[in-house]
This record gives structure tokens, C-alpha cells and sequence, in this order.
């Protein structure tokens, strides 16, 4: 085994075991929590993959910011009395297995029967350059230009639906 | 091979396993004898009153949710900070632009006044008012 290999390991298991406890966790404060490790292991697989701008996204964005907004959400729906929340019928149960039993037979079909010979797949030894920050950016600046500065614009849109609309929600 | 990722990632590990090392030989050699007051929450000496869930207010939430949205700009300008010095002015201009439309986002949110917080207002009550209250409340002086 590679050390590649052994890293992989080590986060797939830190992954997919934080996702689990997420899921099962009843404290939502404890399953934030477990969502940042998630988020950070994800990052790590970026990283393996040599994709260096992604995994600074991955934490800088979604460890960061979009775990503020669910802390914030979390603390203002005040969740202390969680099982008085919870739905008393079973239907949506049942429509949410049915489709985690749909989603575990693609999978397998996927791994098993389709993709059997192409899981081997080895990374270009120019992919390190290809992910660093600085060749993103030197694609940025000529080729995507105005992609670049379009999304300015988007953010903009972004934050003044967000002003309207948490405004007139809660006032 | 070992990439300089990989050192932080070796970095990471060892930082998690000292730390968790730590706590287990504390754990093995201290005694363990809790009492009540010992596991309460600690607040500053005194007995833990109400439950620690609070609600935010809800205008936090705004500025939360502003700052997901300049996160992602931030996120947009470190590969411009990498290059904008080779590209010289035309580098400037693009940065500038960029930022330039971002700022219009936050003019709005200056002027909509989701930046401003209101403070109570403290109005010191003048003699008249206080003598008027007390003459309720007491009966003539």
C-alpha cells in the first residue's frame, strides 16, 4: 500500500464515520460539529486528488461560512425540545429507505458491474500544477474573465436578496 | 511521494494524537472521584441558572448570512491576490471592478441599516416625572 492508499484510508474512515454520527447524533450542536470533521475530510480528499484550490474553498467556505449559518439556524429555532418536533407518521420513513435502498443498488451497480475495470484510475503527474492556486488563477484572468467578474455580480444579487428577504421574514 | 500537504497532514495526526495521548495518561494517573458540584457546568463559581440554549437574536442572522457571501467573494479574490502584481494595471482594474460591484452590495446593506444596531435608548427622567411617580405610588408629599 501507498502512503496515498493509507491516507485515503484514514480520512475515507474519519468521513464517513463523522457522517454517520451526524445522522444519528441527536444533539444538532453535536452534529454541527461532526459536519465540520466531515467537511474537513472531504477537504482532504481534495487535496489527495491535488485539487488545492477546492479543499481551501471546501474549508474556507463551507467549514467556515456555511456552518456559521447552521449554528445560527440551530440556535434560532431553538431546538432544545427536539422530540416534540419529531413527525408522527412514518410515511416520510418509508419514501426516504425506499430511496436509500435505490440509491445503495446504483451504487453497487456502479462499482461492481460498470465501472469494475476503470477504478484504478492514476492521477497525471501535472496535476499538482494543474490544481495549484496560481495556474486557477492564470486561467481566471484570461480565458474566464468575465465568468470572474459576472459572479461579482451574482454575489451582489445574493446579498441584496438576502437583506429583502430575511427583512421581510422576520420583521 | 510526500507533498507539502502531506507534511501538514503528518503535522495534523501527530498535533491530534499528543493532545489525545495527554488526556489519556492524565485520565490513567488522576484520581477520579466526581461529585455533583464537580461535573456542573463551570460559571464562573456560581450555580448554573437556566438552560444554555439562548436564542440569537434574528438581525444576527442577517449578518450572517452577508458574511457567507463576502466569504465566497474572499474565496474568489486570494487567486487574484496571487497575480494582480504580473498583470499590472490591467490586474488592478479587474480586481477594482470586481470589488468595486461587491461594495454596492455593502453600500445597500449600510444603507438599509442592517449594520446598525439599536441600542436602547436611556432617557434620564427629570424631577417633575419622578416627584409625579412617587405622589402615585406614595400619595402627597
Amino acid at each position: 500500500m501507498t502512503l496515498e492508499q493509507i491516507t485515503f484510508i484514514i480520512l475515507a474512515l474519519i468521513g464517513l464515520t463523522s457522517a454517520l454520527m451526524l445522522i444519528i447524533q441527536k444533539n444538532p450542536v453535536y452534529s454541527v460539529l461532526l459536519l465540520i470533521l466531515h467537511f474537513f475530510a472531504l477537504a482532504g480528499f481534495y487535496l489527495l486528488l491535488n485539487a488545492q484550490f477546492i479543499a481551501v474553498l471546501q474549508i474556507l467556505v463551507y467549514a467556515g461560512a456555511i456552518m456559521v449559518l447552521f449554528v445560527f439556524v440551530i440556535m434560532l429555532l431553538n431546538l432544545s425540545n427536539e422530540e416534540a418536533l419529531k413527525d408522527p407518521f412514518n410515511l416520510r420513513k418509508i419514501i426516504a429507505s425506499i430511496f436509500g435502498v435505490v440509491l445503495i443498488l446504483q451504487f453497487g451497480v456502479f462499482f461492481f458491474i460498470k465501472a469494475k475495470d476503470d477504478l484504478n484510475v492514476t492521477i497525471s503527474p501535472n496535476s499538482i500544477e494543474a490544481g495549484s492556486i496560481k495556474k486557477i488563477s492564470e486561467v481566471l484572468f484570461s480565458t474566464y474573465l468575465i465568468p470572474f467578474e459576472v459572479t461579482s455580480f451574482i454575489l451582489l444579487v445574493g446579498i441584496i436578496a438576502a437583506i429583502v428577504l430575511a427583512k421581510r421574514k422576520f420583521e | 511521494m510526500l507533498t507539502e500537504f502531506g507534511k501538514v497532514l503528518i503535522f495534523i495526526f501527530l498535533a491530534i494524537i499528543f493532545v489525545a495521548l495527554a488526556f489519556i495518561v492524565n485520565r490513567l494517573i488522576r484520581p477520579a472521584r466526581p461529585t455533583r458540584e464537580k461535573v456542573l457546568t463551570y460559571e464562573c463559581g456560581e450555580n448554573p441558572i437556566g438552560s444554555p440554549w439562548i436564542k440569537f437574536n434574528v438581525r444576527f442572522y442577517v449578518v450572517a448570512l452577508i458574511f457567507l457571501l463576502f466569504d465566497v467573494e474572499i474565496t474568489l479574490l486570494i487567486p487574484w491576490a496571487l497575480v494582480y502584481k504580473e498583470y499590472g494595471v490591467y490586474g488592478f482594474i479587474v480586481g477594482f471592478l470586481f470589488l468595486f460591484i461587491l461594495m454596492l452590495g455593502m453600500l445597500y446593506e449600510w444603507r438599509k441599516g442592517d449594520l446598525d444596531w439599536v441600542k436602547p435608548e436611556v432617557k434620564p427622567k427629570d424631577l417633575k416625572t419622578v416627584m409625579e411617580e412617587f405622589e402615585k405610588e406614595y400619595g402627597k408629599i
